[in-house]
Parts: C-alpha cells; sequence; structure tokens
C-alpha cells in the first residue's frame, strides 16, 4: 500500500475517533455541570477539561481569562479555527477520506462523507445549541457508524489495518486524558477519606466518568460493588477486555502493527510492546501510590512517540 | 433567423420517435410530484456519493470547499442500434486513423511528405513534443483513451446527422458520469430496465484495464498498474479515485513516485514497489520536472526518460496532443483515407481555418453566424458564438483573429440536437452532445454510449460542466424494435399477482 495512502486511513481513523472523544469529553462536563455544585467548581471542571486538551492557551486567545460552559462548549464543538474542535475532526476525516476514496469501500466513504455533511447541517439550524446531550449522543453514534462499517465491508487487508491502528492508537491518548482530567479534579489526596456528603459527590462524579467511556454498566457487571475510585481506574487502565481501555487499545494496536510490518527489528514494534508489557503486569495500588497523574502523563508521551514511530517507520518513508 | 431543430424524442409535436415510444408512454403515465421527489432523491445521493467536481477558485455553498454537484438530467438520450452500430464502427475507424497519424508523426512523417498536411501546422503546434521523436511505443498506441465528442444537427432534409466536434486524445474527463448516471438510473427507475433493452456500460473499467495492462512492458507477468493524478484539488478528482477504486489500482500523485535504475517506483508501506503502467491524468507539461515545466511537482522527476527506454507505458502517450488540436482537426478525414484507404463513416464539421487567406476573409464577413475557436481552447473557453454574441464581443474577436489569423478555425453555429430535459419550468427542450470514450489496447472497444452533456440553459449550446452544463444517461437499445410497454393497468395486476404469490 502506498505510504501516503496509509497516512490518510491511519489519520482519518484518529480524527473519528478524536471527534467521538471529545463528545464524550464535553458531554460529561455538561452532565455534571447540571448537578448542584459552586459556579467555581463548575469553572474548575471545564479549565480541566481545556488543559487536558492543550487548548488552553487557544483558548486564551479568543475568550480572555472568563470560563463560561457555552464558551468552552462553543470553542470545542463549532469552531472551525480550532483544529481539534468537533467540526474540524470530521472534516479533517472527510478530507483523508476522500483522498483515499478508492482505497475505501463505497459504505465507509459515504458514512464520512454524509457525517460531515450532516454535522454543516446541524451546526448551521441551532441543533447542537438546541439539546447538547443530543448532540454528543449523534457524534458518538456516528463514529460508532464509521467502525462498525469499516469492520463490516472492509477486506481485513493493510488498509483496513491502518485504519484500526489510527482508531486504538487514538483512543489510547484520549481514554488517559479523560481519566487524568476527572482524577485531577478531585483535589482532594487519593484515595479519598470523605465524609458522607463528599460520598455522594464522588458517586456522581465516578459514575460520570464511567458512562463517559460508556463503562458503567461494565462496571457494575465486573465488580458487583459499589463505585470505588481504585475501581474506576483499575477498569480504565488495565482490564484487557474493557475496550476503552489502555490496555485494551494497545493490545489492538499491537496487533494490528503486526499485520502491517514484516520487519522482526522494527523499533515501533518493540516501544509498542515494552508498553503494553507494562501495563500487562502492572497493579493499580502501585500506579496509585506512585501518582496517577505523573504515570498518566508519562503514558501520554509513550503514546505520542509511538505515533511517531508509526509515522517515521510506514507513513512517510524515505527512499530506499 | 430561425434555424431547423432536430428534436432527439419528437419528430414534431404530434409524433415521437419509434425509439423512443415507449419510454415517451411511460413518461406521461408519471406524476409530476414523483418525478420531483426522484430528482430530489438524485440530488441528496450525488451529494452523498460525493460525485462533485472541483472548481478551481470558487467556493462551495459552506464557503469552504469547492465542490459542486454535477446536475443531473431524469429524462434519458436514446439512440436506436443501427444508428450506434455504425457510430461505432466511425469511432474505431477514426481513433485507429489518428493513432496511425500519431505514430506517423513521431516517426517517418509520410504525411506531410505525401503534401497532406503542411509541416508547420504539425511543428509549430504546441502540443508537438520533439522528445517523443523515434520513440518506440507498445503496441504504437498512443491515445489508449479517446473521447471523442459528437453532436448531432439537422441536414437539409431536416433529418439528424451525426458529426465529430472534437477529438480529446489527451486526458479526456467525463466516463465515470456516464458510468455513475446509469447506476442512479437503474436505482431511481429499475422498471425502465425491464421494460427496455438497454446495452449495459458498466463493465468500463474491466475493458480499461485490460487496455492499461496490454501496454505493460514485455516480460511483466503481473503488471503493476496505477492511476496518476494531481491530487484532490483537481476538477476530475473525483473521476480518477473513481477509476483506481473500480479497477483496484493505487491512486498515485507525483510524490508517491520516484525513479531510480531507470525504472519507476512507487513509495509504499512495505518499500519500493515497481511501477509498469501508468494511467496519468496528469498534462505533459507537468509529468516530468527534468523534462518539461521544471517547477512541477504533479509528476514525477526522470520519468520520461524511463518511458523512452521503454521500462513503464504511459497512456495516454506523452504528446498525443498533436493530434486533437483544433488546427488538425480539419485533415482527419483527409487522415483515415491516408492510413486507412477507407471514406470516413463520421463526418466532420466543416471548418475555416483562419491561417487560409480565403477562410479567414469568409470568417471576418460573417463572424456573426459563426463559431470561433481558440486552436487551443478548451472547457468552453475563448471561444465566440456568433449569433448568441453581442457587437462589442464580435469587434474584440475581430481584434484577436486579425492579430493572430492562425490561432483560430471557424465553424458553421451548428444547431445541435436537443433532447426534453428536466428544467425549472418543467419539460422543456435543450441542447446535447455526446462524448463516446474509445479504448485502444490489443482492439479498438468501447462500451455503447457515452456521456450525454446537456446544456442547461435556454438556447445555449455549450455543454460544458464548467460552464454549468448537465448530464444525461444515454442509452444504446439492443434491438430497433420497439419494445413493449404495459400500460398501467396491466402493470398493476402484475403486481398483484405477484403480492398474491408471496
Amino acid at each position: 500500500m502506498l505510504s501516503r495512502t496509509a497516512d490518510h486511513l491511519f489519520w482519518m481513523s484518529r480524527y473519528t475517533e478524536r471527534a467521538e472523544n471529545t463528545a464524550r469529553l464535553l458531554d460529561v462536563n455538561y452532565q455534571t455541570s447540571l448537578l448542584p455544585q459552586s459556579t467555581a467548581d463548575v469553572q474548575t471542571g471545564w479549565r480541566g477539561l481545556l488543559s487536558i486538551s492543550e487548548l488552553k492557551p487557544a483558548y486564551a486567545a479568543k475568550y480572555g481569562e472568563s470560563i463560561t460552559a457555552q464558551d468552552v462548549m462553543d470553542f470545542m464543538v463549532r469552531d472551525e479555527k480550532n483544529p481539534s474542535s468537533i467540526v474540524s475532526c470530521l472534516r479533517n476525516a472527510r478530507e483523508n477520506a476522500r483522498a483515499v476514496r478508492g482505497t475505501l469501500t463505497t459504505e465507509v466513504w459515504e458514512t464520512q462523507n454524509q457525517t460531515y455533511l450532516e454535522v454543516i447541517r446541524m451546526l448551521r439550524h441551532g441543533d447542537f445549541e438546541r439539546d447538547p446531550g443530543k448532540f454528543f449522543e449523534w457524534v458518538k453514534f456516528r463514529s460508532h457508524l464509521s467502525r462498525g462499517v469499516t469492520a463490516g465491508t472492509m477486506l481485513q487487508d493493510e488498509a483496513f489495518h491502518f485504519l484500526r491502528l489510527g482508531t486504538f492508537l487514538e483512543r489510547a491518548d484520549n481514554t488517559a486524558r479523560l481519566v487524568d482530567v476527572k482524577f485531577h479534579a478531585i483535589q482532594s489526596d487519593f484515595p479519598s477519606v470523605a465524609g458522607e456528603e463528599e460520598q455522594e459527590h464522588d458517586f456522581y462524579h465516578w459514575s460520570a466518568i464511567l458512562r463517559s467511556v460508556s463503562a458503567f454498566e461494565v462496571y457494575r457487571k465486573v465488580y458487583r460493588d459499589v463505585i470505588k475510585p481504585e475501581r474506576v481506574a483499575e477498569l480504565l487502565i488495565l482490564r484487557p477486555d474493557m475496550p476503552r481501555s489502555l490496555l485494551g487499545c494497545l493490545n489492538e494496536v499491537i496487533m494490528n502493527l503486526s499485520m502491517v510490518t514484516s520487519d522482526p527489528q522494527s523499533e515501533t514494534q518493540r516501544r509498542a510492546g515494552k508498553l503494553r508489557s507494562d501495563l500487562q503486569y502492572a497493579r493499580i495500588d502501585e500506579i496509585l501510590s506512585a501518582g496517577l497523574h505523573a504515570f498518566l502523563m508519562q503514558f501520554l508521551d509513550r503514546v505520542n512517540e509511538l505515533g511517531a514511530h508509526i509515522s517515521r517507520e510506514f507513513l512517510v518513508p524515505v527512499t530506499r | 433567423m430561425s434555424r431547423p431543430m432536430f428534436d432527439e424524442m419528437n419528430a414534431s409535436t404530434e409524433s415521437v420517435r419509434k425509439h423512443y415510444q415507449g419510454y415517451q408512454r411511460w413518461l406521461a403515465q408519471q406524476p409530476a410530484d414523483v418525478m420531483q421527489a426522484r430528482r430530489a432523491e438524485a440530488e441528496m445521493i450525488f451529494r452523498r456519493v460525493g460525485i462533485t467536481f472541483a472548481v478551481y477558485g470558487d467556493k462551495d455553498e459552506d464557503g469552504s470547499g469547492a465542490e459542486r454537484l454535477i446536475p443531473f438530467d431524469l429524462i434519458p438520450r436514446i439512440i436506436p442500434a443501427h444508428e450506434w452500430a455504425s457510430m461505432e464502427k466511425g469511432l474505431v475507424q477514426r481513433v485507429t486513423a489518428l493513432n496511425r497519424f500519431i505514430h506517423d508523426v513521431y516517426h517517418e512523417q509520410e504525411i506531410i511528405k505525401a503534401g497532406i498536411i503542411p509541416s508547420e501546422q504539425i511543428f509549430q503546434n504546441a502540443q508537438f513534443r520533439p522528445e517523443m521523436i523515434g520513440v518506440k511505443v507498445p503496441g504504437n498506441i498512443y491515445s489508449h483513451i479517446s473521447g471523442i465528442d459528437i453532436v448531432r444537427a439537422p441536414n437539409a432534409q431536416g433529418e439528424g446527422e451525426y458529426y465529430v466536434l472534437e477529438d480529446n486524445l489527451r486526458v479526456p474527463s467525463g466516463v465515470s458520469y456516464m458510468l455513475e448516471d446509469r447506476k442512479m438510473m437503474m436505482r431511481l427507475f429499475p422498471e425502465l430496465f425491464s421494460q427496455n433493452r438497454v446495452a449495459p456500460v458498466e463493465h468500463y473499467p474491466d475493458l480499461l484495464l485490460e487496455t492499461l495492462r496490454a501496454m505493460a512492458p514485455p516480460a511483466t507477468a503481473e503488471p503493476t498498474v496505477v492511476v496518476l493524478t494531481p491530487g484532490m484539488h483537481n476538477s476530475a478528482y473525483f473521476e480518477h479515485a473513481f477509476l483506481a477504486q473500480q479497477m483496484g489500482v493505487e491512486l498515485v500523485e507525483g510524490l508517491d513516485l520516484f525513479v531510480k535504475d531507470n525504472f519507476v517506483y512507487m513509495r509504499t508501506t512495505r518499500g519500493p514497489r515497481r511501477v509498469d503502467v501508468i494511467y496519468r491524468r496528469v498534462d505533459d507539461d507537468f509529468l516530468d520536472p527534468l523534462a518539461f515545466r521544471p517547477n512541477s511537482t504533479l509528476g514525477c522527476a526522470g520519468l520520461l526518460n524511463v518511458y523512452r527506454s521503454g521500462n513503464v507505458a504511459i497512456c495516454n502517450a506523452i504528446g498525443t496532443g498533436v493530434a486533437d488540436d483544433k488546427s488538425i482537426y480539419p485533415y482527419v478525414p483527409k487522415m483515415i483515407e491516408f492510413y486507412l484507404g477507407e471514406k470516413p463513416i463520421l463526418k466532420n464539421v466543416p471548418t475555416y481555418m483562419c491561417r487560409n487567406p480565403d477562410d479567414l476573409k469568409y470568417t471576418l464577413a460573417n463572424l456573426k453566424d459563426l463559431v470561433v475557436k481558440e486552436v487551443h481552447g478548451a472547457g468552453g473557453y475563448g471561444m465566440l458564438v456568433g449569433p448568441a454574441s453581442t457587437k462589442a464581443e464580435i469587434e474584440d474577436f475581430r481584434a484577436a483573429l486579425l492579430a493572430n489569423p492562425s490561432g483560430y478555425i471557424a465553424q458553421p453555429t451548428l444547431s445541435l440536437s436537443t433532447c426534453p430535459t428536466y428544467v425549472e419550468s418543467g419539460i422543456a427542450p435543450r441542447h446535447i452532445d455526446l462524448r463516446p470514450f474509445v479504448l485502444s489496447g490489443k482492439d479498438v472497444q468501447m462500451v455503447p454510449g457515452g456521456l450525454t452533456r446537456v446544456a442547461l440553459k435556454d438556447g445555449s449550446l455549450v455543454v460544458n460542466s464548467s460552464q454549468g452544463g448537465g448530464t444525461k444517461d444515454t442509452w444504446i437499445l439492443e434491438s430497433d424494435s420497439a419494445p413493449s410497454i404495459p400500460s398501467a393497468t396491466q402493470s398493476q395486476s402484475q403486481s398483484q399477482s405477484i403480492a398474491v404469490g408471496v
């Protein structure tokens, strides 16, 4: 497969996944902001979201110091100048798809194209402002559809594996950010020693995180227990059977990598394998006692490096 | 001035031509709102499928890209079997002669020695490529994909007669619309295809792939074919991607290719891979910065050298433009006689070559009745349609003509045939043309029909998509006998009996 084609495929699925995860992040923040709490707490929530998405400077350049739910959502949903807004991601996904539409099945291309045409229509008609929750739900389902139509119609060749690679690399990054922003928001020490009132607040907080990655029901099924932060962390970081967990994503990355490389010495594979085994043999209490934030920051760095290695090895190779 | 008209469907206000009778009966039974709904559905599907073309410097309604839909008309253009049979023979003959001509230009130049075409017509042509002199190309074929524009106009007896308007031998576009229009018609009106014997066109990509593979350098067991596109901002990008996908070959851009050890390779995720056949949709000028425009990034440095060594096939060949120039067009009938010893089957439009003093004189005296075209113009630009032009426009052209007579040809304003077409006000006649796509590989072959383009503006003769033209499905009927169409009540009782059967 052409390197350029692989590059477009990789980024097409990354942008689709990023749009979905941005919708998830915004949705959980939007839902929690509806709970009774102080204005300061609400602001902290939105500020944390901007910071973990690395959008603080860009936001400040446009809106200054004031942080309101409306501005943050506008910036992250419909601002075409913000390259990671939902509308920008969907446009980039579609432009990447268009560049390689011959490699995609008709169904995959039409899904990407229609998603973009519809998001433009919805934003223009005020659908987002009328019901943000419904809009986020729609973004998530278009992403589900994109993955489903890929799995359901594409030949499982290199093109397919590069698409999957993009999806899971992006998802690993996004889950790590989401876990970080939410655990960070609890500014108390970890694990929390909380009074009754705080426990109630915690319940809503943790269940919101779980819901943001569609894991609330999974949690109950796996642990059959009340919601405890360390278990939430374990589920989202270390459970291999949890589709959005860090380990789950890394397993997929490795599997798809092995399908596109023929080089046993591949540095990309070595790094991916090392990162995976660090998760595979980790224990949640060790991670927590060493500091969750530091762990996640390091994880993000390593995922980022992995992406750079994939680019170098497959997507823009020098003439050999 | 009123010119005689030729309508493809209606022989007169009372009578419908035989090959349209079945369709017309069906059309008369369709409620207006149903047809309106089908139109909207077609547009929605074309947009979702992304069957668009890009217009340089334009913005679409989102204010972002520059994509436009080419309007699709629901009423097909129908051609009876016997007319197509003769057109097909004429096309094979014409394209064969043109390929012989291009070979001759770059080798023995016998047609010049025989005094049939003046040598300056060829050597002063901007599309003539001295780099191709003496180069051996596979099968001596230059134009592998030719788009021949055919129009119909009434003769003195009021009968429609076909004329070749233009030979497109470089990178002719539009075949994807031919295929998509058929797909759309079958999706919207499946019943029409069970009632009419319409010759299929869907195997075109197969024929194209066969044609391209046949050009591969010898000793290549499994040739690697690619489609070379200038990229997604090119107006025909949809078509490039579509053809690559339909043939199952890579769609490459210049930067994906490189030359090493006198072979062409593409950069893949598993390292370099050799390329044997390039179906290029990039003009000569941009193909190889070492040979042509040095600043072009659309091609591949060193490609010409590889080509000249026979290590890669380029389709269409470099330098085919020498034969599709408007100043060469008037000589095609003579070419057919010279190379094939046959009488031309397809007619040329009578053409005045303004380089000849007599022709220039006639042209200048009759500007308001003529169509004057720039020899190198394309896409409906750089032309004067005398009867539709203002005095000032005519005077501007007169000045341009006098300044550079050999840059222009003139033709009588043909009254192109019309075909009923859906427009804002309902069904109305609009001018059409036809572009069949002729493939030259081991054999010269084509699918029945081509792309029918339609001028959507009342009275306009310009059908180019860049000028707001639309397209229609083109039906070649497999037999001349009028198809039997069940009447409305019959088809109703049929569907009832099916329902009972279930």
